[in-house]
């Protein structure tokens, strides 16, 4: 047997520089055709004969030779030492948190990720993000998919939970195509201070379906018999908390499901969805340790009562017995996904994010329920500061009828674009702009990761922006 | 051997007719053999509407799960509660016990698009070849 080596040299303690691609077998005839390509120049002779041609220029033949490698219009090669280079001055370009100060939340969070996720979620024995296909055989994942989900349980309330969804916008399309086969109906209320990314999303999800999507604030909300459910985010996209309560009675009263887009992090201080009597919760898992990443790959949680399990979408896991009487976990109600049932799927998610669940899981499991609801306190303390000291500022003026966690919206003396240029230049990325909501309103954030001199300098230099005027 | 007196559609199930014009109607115990061991069924509530050779229900084994068809047209009257706790008794007894939910037919001419005892065993013989 000839094993292949890449041609690359390694300096051994005590040794010369050895090149294994030269010296891996001298008595064999070893040819190959690029570092990446693991066969000899006489197994591709073999195999060429095997399927009748002579070359493997012969199989691309079909192919007009204007189509065929093509000139592009792109620069030369580089070493990669360059590249690198290259790639560090793009970097450079972005305005990193840490360096500035980041007051910017709206969905995707800041919080801080203790070393010990990525030590051990990056070990090479969990760093796949794929479903195992024959799962028993890899126990250390589906363990720690099976304490993931019992950590969703527990801080949702809720009775059971799925693996992982991809991230929050699809977890909640998922529950509303839920909703609708449990209820066997095919409208449904959406909360206008549902963010209007995850309104999108659910828009594309539920137009080939037909089902109806109906807008609502609170004070007109109109539940009738033929509404699958009501989807309320708490807190809203502007930060800000709903009368889940009352909500949850009036989508109960014509018999829909509530669904709650929750914030786990709020959970460390706030009543689970569960104690409103929500049937199905999600949340996008990326605070639990996911660092922000230009927009993924995230996780979403999903989580129901156990009476709609069998329309739950996703992967569960399950712990049981073997033969011999040892615990062993096995994926459970697998018969209604899609490798099994194809077209008649439950659901039709693919790929596992069980990479990042796991981060997520180790972020629960190192904070622990006091660390959680330190963060979330931490979170609303600095939150509510940040608040008070803006709302002091001549011209701005705090939006606070309604309780908030760690996001609110200040409207401002100008339109909060014009505001954020000016904060860029003392190195302050500001929150979102969400005039469209409220006139100059701007959403800002504010985590455990902002330390008490930014949220300083944001407020000294709001204020300077005011008095410039 | 199967229920002579019973008649049988393509898609496993069968129908009994009673004297007062209602039918039982369940799975063959081909199918439940077929299927495997039985762990959940899901049925209509009565009262619901079923179509013939129209979907009215599932059933869920450890190997799969399977869209249920109405052999008659009709109006639920009843359904085998039992089988919530009790989804065996599909692969028990699946022309008795088993048996998953009661009709009040539309139209019992359509009795005569399902298949005899005797035909239907023909049919599951060449469906096994």
């Amino acid at each position: 047997m000839v094993f292949y080596h890449p041609p690359i040299t390694l300096s051994l303690p005590n040794q010369r520089l050895i090149n294994f691609n030269m010296s891996a077998d001298q008595n064999t005839d070893l040819e190959f055709s690029s570092p990446y390509t693991p066969n000899t120049k006489n197994d591709r002779l073999s195999m060429l004969k095997a399927i009748g041609v002579n070359t493997v220029d012969d199989l691309f033949e079909d192919i007009p030779d204007s189509y065929l490698n093509p000139k592009l219009n792109i620069p030369d090669a580089i070493s990669e030492m360059e590249l690198v280079k290259e790639m560090e001055n793009l970097a450079n370009l972005n305005a990193v948190p840490g360096e500035y100060a980041s007051f910017i939340g709206s969905g995707v969070y800041r919080h801080f990720i203790p070393s010990i996720v990525n030590r051990l979620a990056l070990r090479s024995e969990f760093m796949t993000c794929y479903t195992p296909y024959q799962p028993e055989v890899s126990q250390g994942t589906l363990q720690a998919h099976f304490e993931f989900q019992s950590m969703i349980c527990q801080l949702t309330g809720m009775d059971v939970a799925n693996a992982g969804m991809y991230d929050a916008s699809t977890a909640l399309s998922e529950a509303v195509l839920m909703a609708c086969r449990v209820t066997k109906r095919s409208s449904v209320n959406v909360m206008s201070s549902l963010s209007p990314k995850y309104q999108e999303v659910l828009k594309t999800f539920l137009d080939a379906p037909g089902i109806k999507i109906k807008s609502v604030k609170e004070e007109d909300i109109n539940t009738d018999e033929n509404d699958a459910c009501l989807i309320v985010q708490q807190p809203n996209y502007l930060g800000y908390f709903e009368n889940l309560s009352k909500l949850s009675e009036q989508i109960h009263n014509v018999g829909g499901l509530l669904i709650v887009v929750t914030d786990p992090i709020s959970l460390g201080m706030y009543k689970p969805p569960a104690d409103y009597g929500a049937d199905i919760v999600v949340a996008e898992g990326q605070s639990l340790g996911i660092s922000p990443s230009f927009g993924g790959p995230y996780v979403g949680l999903f989580a129901c009562k156990q009476q709609y399990i069998r329309q739950m979408p996703g992967r569960i896991v399950g712990r049981t017995k073997d033969t011999n009487g040892q615990t062993g976990y096995v994926l459970t109600l697998q018969t209604r996904e899609q490798h099994i049932r194809r077209d008649r799927a439950t659901s039709n998610i693919c790929t596992s994010v069980g990479l990042i669940a796991l981060m997520a899981t180790i972020y629960m499991i190192s904070q622990g329920k006091q660390g959680l609801k330190h963060i979330a306190n931490l979170c609303y303390q600095k939150a509510h500061y940040t608040a008070s000291k803006l709302n002091e500022i001549d011209g701005y003026t705090v939006f606070t009828n309604k309780p908030f966690f760690r996001e609110f919206v200040v409207s401002c003396p100008l339109p909060p674009n014009e505001i954020n240029k000016r904060l860029l230049e003392n190195k302050i990325i500001g929150g979102i702009d969400v005039s469209n909501y409220i006139k100059h309103g701007m959403l800002i954030c504010v985590t455990e990761t902002n330390s008490r001199d930014e949220i300083d300098l944001l407020i000294k230099s709001l204020s300077k922006i005011k008095t410039e005027k | 051997m199967i229920p002579t007196e019973f008649k049988y559609s393509e898609e496993h199930e069968w129908v009994s007719v009673q004297d007062d014009g209602e039918v039982i109607v369940g799975i063959t115990d081909f199918a439940a053999g077929s299927l495997g061991d039985v762990v959940f069924v899901e049925l209509p509530d009565s009262g619901s509407e079923v179509k013939q050779f129209a979907k009215f229900g599932e059933i869920e084994s450890v190997k799969a799960v399977s869209d249920l068809f109405a052999p008659l047209s009709g109006t639920v009257v009843k359904r085998n509660n039992n089988l919530i706790s009790q989804p065996e008794l599909v692969n028990q007894d699946a022309y008795g016990d088993g048996w998953l939910i009661t009709i009040a037919p539309a139209d019992l001419q359509e009795l005569d698009g399902l298949l005899s005892s005797t035909d239907y065993t023909k049919f599951t013989e060449s469906e096994a070849h």
